[in-house]
């Protein structure tokens, strides 16, 4: 009897999905439909993950992928208020002409090499219980034995970002300004004197944070 | 069964839609969401490779990735609020210093 092929179905629904959502991404100028498209990328690969019974990675990445990162984004957006600038995006138009070819390009080489990949049977998950592949429970076991230095390693990296960000994110104190600005006014006389289209350039926003 | 070579293919034609929008949006925060969607269909040919292999080296790899991207996120998006604060632009064709 004939059986309908539920999972190629169900990934060509999820990656038809995932292309609209991709191209979105790239042609909106509007940023927070460009987030909006990643958002359904992400949500569709998702549901790739759980074909492939990865269940840990779709649940990781809906809740930190689409829920932590893209929430700061969408956040950092609207907290820019990007809209008003919008006219001034269209500079560069070769970069219209050449983003297609390269995108026709890279695509044609792709296809042409994985062409050349076999298609091996997926081999069957183990039954016997003891490591259920894509668990949360054999995936911690192997984080936390063998990849225990990468994943220590993750969280000092992920410190120091924490760290980082804000310390550049910190609004300086008006006093603090007020010092950096006049400290660049006095300098702007000796610089000036070396290149004076510079101090031109320096002056107007170091009055500026003076004031 | 679906086939290697498909999820293969939706991740490089993800990948390709990247590149080519990192070269078409001219805005930082757009440029920053076509770097995450490049990454993301990377984590798609980890997660393939790792079923067909029966190994769960690559699901681990992809938290990793996932990872790295946040603290990308949150520095790269510290760093634009600070230049968007003494420029008032986010265009990559204006804010091409890094510094005041």
């Amino acid at each position: 009897m004939f059986e309908l092929p539920v999972q190629q179905l169900v990934f060509l629904f999820l990656a038809s999905i995932a292309i609209f959502a991709a191209f979105n991404v790239i042609l909106q100028r509007n940023p927070i439909y460009t987030a909006l498209g990643l958002i359904g990328v992400m949500c569709s690969l998702a549901g790739t993950y759980l074909l492939l019974s990865a269940q840990f990675v779709a649940a990781m990445q809906v809740i930190v992928y689409a829920g932590a990162i893209m929430v700061l984004f969408v956040f950092v957006i609207m907290l820019l208020n990007v809209r008003r600038e919008e006219s001034r995006l269209d500079k560069g138009k070769y970069l219209k002409i050449v983003a297609p070819l390269l995108f026709v390009a890279l695509l044609a080489e792709v296809f042409y090499v994985a062409k050349a990949v076999p298609n091996p049977p997926a081999s069957a998950i183990a039954a016997d219980g003891v490591h259920p592949y894509g668990t949360i429970e054999s995936i911690g076991e192997a984080m936390f034995s063998t990849y225990l230095f990468p994943f220590e390693a993750t969280s000092v990296l992920i410190l120091m970002a924490m760290v980082g960000a804000l310390f550049l994110a910190k609004k300086r104190t008006t006093q603090e300004a007020e010092t950096l600005g006049q400290m660049i006014l006095e300098m702007t006389p000796r610089i000036s004197a070396a290149d004076s289209s510079t101090a031109e350039k320096i002056e107007e926003p170091a009055r500026k944070i003076a004031a | 069964m679906v086939p290697l070579s498909w999820y293969l293919a939706l991740s490089a034609v993800l990948f390709t839609i990247g590149v080519a929008g990192f070269l078409l949006q001219r805005n930082i925060i757009s440029l920053f969401m076509c770097i995450e969607l490049m990454l993301n269909s990377v984590n798609l040919t980890f997660v393939a490779f790792s079923r067909f292999l029966n190994q769960n080296t690559g699901q681990l790899f992809v938290f990793i990735v996932m990872a790295i991207a946040a603290a990308e996120a949150a520095v790269g998006l510290a760093i634009m609020i600070s230049v968007f604060r003494n420029r008032e632009t986010l265009s990559i064709d204006e804010d091409n210093l890094l510094r005041l």
